[in-house]
């Protein structure tokens, strides 16, 4: 027998990247689980040389990055390479999520693949956000100093528990060293979570564009669908190059090129492209309290996607009102996220309250109702020809 | 739909084609409606691309991205030009005879308040002046080191390795001299505010009377391009006020032009290696995306080219009743 077979550990290699059965009809919209398994690897390997020469001290953290930059050897392709695939980590992770939902990635029997990812999701836009941090720019600090006082919304013991959060009455060194702690710890974390997310899935296998069992007609991984993942892969390198070698400061802010100030307020405050739609729904609500609940229920409303969909079809390729309602709500996300970047001012106020409750009624009300309305239409052109006459 | 989810299924005239020639599904399928062709596809998309980068290249902005801001359009600033700076192409390197001037004056204008704290005597060498020419500067400057082995702190001539001497000894001192303002440190200048080179370009050049109007507080003037329009910081460049090496004449916008260049150099030091290792890497990516294109469809021949046949049980041999 193959030792790839015989081994132990290289058999789990062999039953999950290499003899693994998949649909033989997977789109390219499949292609983003391996994407993000590059982006992760190449933050993890990034981040740990960026950490052989940083220095979280509010007094050198900022010049420990400007020495990475400048004296150490490549170091700016490190920096430059890990803050743009933070990026490309989000696009791929939005996408891989939009795949999800149109072809229904989240129905059983995958809703713990699912469940697993939208907690990845969370965990991962915590990381960002520590990472965000560590340069200790301005916009690393007042965008510290906005996230953190969210914290002091929880009903008691908010404020008390911001402080311990900080470790001090504001943002300041000992919140720096811990931010860096945990940028360096909860990665590994995700990447156990990222495990997680195969391991379930591997129980059922991946599921295809037409929302039907792929059973009789599998193939393997390999060599099929590693030669495939190649493919977008070295086509995300190329991506990667353009951004990291021509435009590498085109998706971050100027102003963390000024060294944080705490008596020195930015003009502006605006988080990354990323977190855009889930700051503007938390804008959107005049009460604080109400605000991060409807910023974190935005994100972990996704959990109850496999009750909300209650259609008994998989996917919207066959199910065509399902499919309009998908389109509306990658519209109300884009618009989200550009309402997130305007100053709040009219009409932008006005518009971010309405897209607010756009995006939360598209689960709660949209959703379910097209379910009812397709189950519905679907036993009234399926029934016997005996039952229809009555 | 199930024609394009199952061509080979459908399509009883699939052929079982060589290798190289295998086709992909909806092409073979005359009944796809245009709209719903790759053509159409393929094409509107460019159409899309195509009018934002035209958008892009008429106006310097996308209608679609706009940079993140929570500013109103007055608190910005009036937004800069976009400058036809010889480093903007994807194949430019700085114009190092420019880095060269650009030292100049801000040697002879700007460190009389701005420090440049980033930058040591060695980044110079190879990029504006000769070994020899960066050591004579740095010797030029009297350094504070020690102790020494009797505990004293020394004065010594600079060294290559040591960083530009700042006009000030701290904050306070740079704010007392300078009527309250905090002349920015210089290094990271370009990169550090929205518009680069661009905005350093167009603020060194932009001082001009207030309109009427604008209030302007004691001892400040009016730049358009700063944000809220008051600079602490009056015009400082006019023309002739250096005297350059090589006989360029020092018009206030040429001596604008090469310190942008300069401070441009001292915010992005690895620019020119960076898009060099960029052309790089994009032949060499290019490459693996060609080979990893062919190598697939090698692979997946197999499956693309399965003719997949339903044979139905045999009719009974009597014939219907």
């Amino acid at each position: 027998m193959r030792v790839l077979k015989s081994n132990s550990l290289l058999a789990l290699v062999n039953s999950y990247i290499s003899d693994s059965p998949q649909p033989v009809n997977l789109s390219y919209a499949w292609n983003f689980g391996s994407l993000l398994a590059i982006c992760l690897g190449t933050q993890i390997v990034t981040g740990v040389l960026l950490a052989m020469h940083y220095t979280p001290s509010v007094d050198l953290a900022f010049i420990s990055v400007e020495h990475i930059m400048r004296d150490v050897n490549y170091g700016w392709m490190i920096r430059y390479i890990h803050a743009n695939v933070a990026s490309f980590f989000f696009i791929f992770v939005y996408l891989h999520i939009a795949r999800g939902l149109y072809y229904g990635s989240y129905k059983a029997p995958r809703i713990m693949p699912w469940s697993i990812g939208v907690i990845i999701l969370v965990l991962m836009m915590a990381i960002a956000f520590l990472g965000y941090v560590l340069p200790y720019g301005q916009m690393s600090l007042w965008g510290a100093t906005v996230i953190t006082n969210m914290l002091s919304a929880i009903p008691w013991i908010g404020t008390d528990f911001t402080q311990f959060i900080w470790g001090g009455f504001s943002v300041n060194n000992a919140t720096l060293n811990r931010f860096f702690s945990l940028h360096y710890l909860l990665p590994f974390v995700l990447a156990a979570l990222a495990a997680m997310h195969m391991l379930t899935l591997h129980t059922h296998g991946s599921s295809n564009p037409e929302g039907i069992s792929a059973n009789p007609d599998k193939a393997p991984m390999h060599p099929y669908y590693i030669f495939k993942d190649l493919i977008t892969i070295f086509l995300f390198f190329i991506a990667l190059a353009t951004l990291v070698m021509y435009a590498p400061n085109l998706l971050g802010h100027s102003d963390n090129y000024i060294p944080a100030n705490p008596m020195q307020t930015p003009p502006s405050i605006v988080p990354e492209w990323y977190l855009l739609p889930f700051y503007a729904i938390l804008r959107s609500i005049p009460n604080k309290l109400l605000g991060v609940v409807g910023m974190l229920g935005a994100l972990l409303i996704l959990l109850a996607m496999p009750l909300l969909d209650d259609g008994r079809g998989r996917g919207d390729v066959h199910r065509p009102a399902s499919r309009v309602a998908f389109w509306v709500f990658v519209g109300i996300f884009f618009l989200l996220m550009f309402l997130g970047s305007q100053h709040a001012e009219e009409p932008y106020i006005t518009v971010g309250a309405v897209a607010t409750a756009a995006y939360f009624l598209w689960f709660v009300m949209l959703l379910p109702i097209i379910g009812m309305m397709e189950n519905s239409s679907f036993d009234g052109t399926n029934a016997p020809a005996s039952s229809q006459a009555v | 739909m199930l024609s394009q989810a199952f061509p080979r299924l459908v399509s009883r005239a699939a052929r079982v084609s060589p290798i190289g020639k295998a086709r992909f599904s909806s092409q073979s399928s005359p009944s796809v409606p245009f709209l719903a062709s790759k053509t159409a596809i393929g094409t509107s998309t460019l159409l899309a691309a195509g009018s934002l980068a035209w958008y892009n290249h008429l106006y310097g902005t996308s209608s679609l991205l706009p940079e993140a801001s929570a500013n109103s359009a007055a608190e910005n600033g009036m937004h800069p030009t976009t400058w036809p700076f010889e480093h903007y192409g994807p194949f430019e390197t700085f114009n190092h005879a420019s880095i060269r001037r650009g030292y100049q004056v801000y040697r002879e204008v700007c460190s009389a308040c701005h420090s440049l704290d980033r930058i040591a005597w060695r980044n110079l060498v190879g990029v504006s002046h000769t070994v020899d020419e960066a050591k004579a500067m740095a010797e030029e400057v009297e350094y504070t080191d020690g102790p020494n082995d009797e505990g004293e702190m020394f004065q010594r001539p600079g060294k290559l390795a040591d960083y530009m001497p700042a006009p000030y000894p701290n904050e306070e001192a740079a704010r007392a001299g300078n009527g309250g303002g905090l002349p920015p440190d210089l290094s990271l200048i370009v990169k550090a505010r929205h518009g680069n080179a661009d905005y350093i370009y167009s603020l060194l050049t932009g001082y001009c009377d207030p309109p009427a109007g604008v209030k302007l507080a004691e001892g400040m003037n009016y730049n358009p391009y700063f944000p809220g329009g008051g600079i602490a910081m009056a015009r400082v460049l006019f023309d002739g006020l250096v005297e350059y090496d090589d006989g360029t004449p020092a018009t206030s916008s040429q001596m604008a032009k090469d310190v942008t260049v300069f401070l441009n150099w001292a915010a992005e030091p690895e620019h020119d290696q960076r898009k060099k290792m960029g052309l790089q890497a994009l032949m060499i990516l290019s490459t693996l995306t060609a080979i990893s294109l062919y190598v697939k469809r090698f692979k997946w021949s197999y499956l693309k080219t399965r003719k997949i046949v339903y044979d139905p049980p045999k009719p009974a041999r009597h014939g219907p009743l």
